[in-house]
């Protein structure tokens, strides 16, 4: 589904990644774990396209990596970004317009939000307030929603957890499952390994730019290898 | 009594072209933070447009009034285009200079091509009319300009409200790579904000050239400056703040004229900056300062 090889991710004249691997097959989950500034949302910007990249980046068999922000998301890329970045002013069901913006068969995206609301009532009893209203957990979900209203063939997640209180990260991860089992295609990036283990199939852990590990998720054992290894003690 | 309503009449009238022209520069700037002075050259093109039109064409008001705005909306677009996109996501001064460089060439292309002095133009004169009502006489030009200005204003938030295009609009003055990361194309979003900006531009052409019945290559200069301070007073790149800021100054010009004896009319100007820039110690950012943004226009 994604193929990613030797990719470097400058900011500006900082070189942030150092050339990686990554490869995402279709219906699974990866995660890329590793400590803060280790690179993981530089990664996933340049697979958006919003920063600049050296390397190839291939999803299904045509090379992304030239292409302008839109034509990547029409090709089936989507973001829940870190930070979640919803649109404050906007509603919360304008918000999920603009995640279904590229769609051509209107009337099937206002009953597919519909299903979502119904689906996330906290979302539905809340549609017509400013999004910027809702809770940290809130905005997440919506953010969520949000990209997979695109229809995307990838959904890239940056730190969907981060700083949600533990029963909230619960819910999210629970939906992150269900997502997957429904068969949607998931790059998750995690500093929470623990609870990043249990919806991965594979892992790639990320430090200072290169990918210092990665392998099926059973080779992680509980993750207090792998926890060990993203706070830099060496075993 | 008819004098007070003469009075507010004038306020309004004043008030709905500041803000029109304010809206203007407000939905450009909210989206790609350009201040943009070329929109004076815009408005002067408008009348231009009327000359070459009537000219060539048909000198009908009302067809006149369609080539008008067309014409404003594609000058605007044209604008965009040429010199504008060269420059996206430069700084906000780098935009500023830009806009004023294209301000200049544009008055003085007027100048070669047109004439430094006024060509009359006086197809929408007939706007103009005294009309009584028992003891009152007021201009129908300025309800005109009113009602317009309401009427433009209405349609531009339900354009911004109910349409997918008007929403990504709105969505981009907070967070434009989020708005492209959803996969609305940067170009559309901002074309479209030179097209309303072009429109808005033509109504106050059209409002303009019924006062003067004349067109010159400074007309639309002026009218941009006071703009620029209503923007100022309201929030610089909030909508609400742009008309806010119009009609404050639009009343306040007024006011002023009406209450300083006539002696000191000469201070009138002063008097309305010096009033602005109590309203700026007070809130520097303007009234209405729009919401937080996230700083990465495109
Ligand atoms: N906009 C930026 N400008 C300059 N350096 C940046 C920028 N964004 C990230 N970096 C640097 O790139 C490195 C990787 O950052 P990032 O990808 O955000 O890491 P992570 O998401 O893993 O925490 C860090 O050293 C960070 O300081
Ligand atoms: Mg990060």
């Amino acid at each position: 589904m994604l193929q990613i090889k030797s990719l470097k991710v400058f900011h500006g004249p900082i070189e942030a990644v150092h050339g990686i691997d990554i490869s995402v097959r279709e219906g699974q989950c990866v995660t890329l774990l590793g400590p803060n500034g280790a690179g993981k949302t530089s990664t996933l910007s340049a697979i958006t396209g919003t920063v600049r990249a050296t390397g190839s980046i291939r999803l299904q068999d045509e090379d992304i990596g030239r292409l302008p922000i839109e034509e990547r998301c029409k090709r089936g890329i989507a973001i829940s970004p870190e930070g979640r970045r919803v649109f404050a002013t906007l509603s919360v069901r304008d918000n999920l317009i603009m995640g279904g913006a590229t769609r051509r068969d209107k009337a099937s995206l206002t009953d597919e939000i519909e299903e979502w609301f119904s689906q996330f009532p906290v979302l539905g009893e809340r549609r017509e307030q400013p999004a910027g209203t809702l809770s940290g957990g809130e905005q997440q979900m919506l953010a969520i929603v949000r990209a997979l209203l695109s229809k995307p063939r990838i959904l890239l997640l940056d730190e969907p957890s981060l700083g949600l209180a533990p029963q909230i990260t619960a819910r999210i991860f629970r939906i992150i499952k269900e997502l997957k089992a429904a068969g949607t295609t998931i790059l998750l990036v995690e500093q929470n390994a623990g609870a990043a283990l249990e919806v991965s199939d594979y892992v790639y852990v990320l430090n200072n730019g290169l990918v210092s590990r990665h392998g099926d998720v059973a080779e992680f054992g509980d993750g207090a290898v792998l926890i060990n290894e993203l706070t830099g003690v060496q075993q | 009594m008819d004098y007070v309503i003469q009075q507010a009449l004038n306020a309004l009238s004043f008030g709905a072209e500041y803000a029109l022209i304010a809206l203007g520069l407000a939905i450009v700037f909210s989206i790609m933070g350009l201040v943009n002075f070329a929109h004076g050259e815009v408005i002067a093109f408008g009348g231009y447009s009327m000359v070459m039109i009537s000219t060539v064409l048909t000198g009908n008001p009302w067809f006149l009034m369609i080539g008008v705005l067309v014409a404003t909306v594609l000058a605007s677009l044209t604008l965009e285009r040429v010199a504008f996109r060269t420059i996206r996501g430069a700084d906000l001064t780098t935009g500023l200079l830009t806009a004023f460089g294209v301000s200049i060439i544009l008055q003085n292309l007027f100048l070669l091509l047109g004439s430094p002095r006024p060509i009359p133009a006086t197809q929408f004169i007939f706007l103009d009319q005294t009309l009584t009502i028992g003891a009152i006489r007021i201009s129908s030009l300025q309800i005109y300009e009113a009602i317009t200005t309401v009427v433009a204003i209405g349609l531009l938030l339900t354009f911004l409200r109910k349409t997918t295009l008007g929403m990504a609009m709105r969505a981009a003055a907070l967070d434009f790579e989020m708005v492209r990361l959803c996969g609305v194309r940067a170009n559309r979003v901002i074309a479209g904000a030179f097209a309303i900006s072009g429109l808005l531009a033509g109504l106050a052409a059209i409002f303009i050239m019924a006062r003067r019945g004349s067109v010159d290559p400074h007309m639309g200069f002026n009218p941009v400056l006071t703009a620029f301070v209503a923007c100022v007073i309201g929030g610089f790149g909030s909508l609400p703040g742009a008309v806010l800021g119009g009609f404050l100054l639009g009343i306040t010009e007024v006011a002023v004229l009406v209450l300083l004896p006539q002696e000191y009319g000469g201070l009138a100007q002063a008097v309305v900056f010096t009033l602005v820039a109590l309203v700026l110690i007070w809130r520097p950012d303007g009234i209405l300062s729009p919401a937080q943004e996230k700083g990465d226009k495109v």
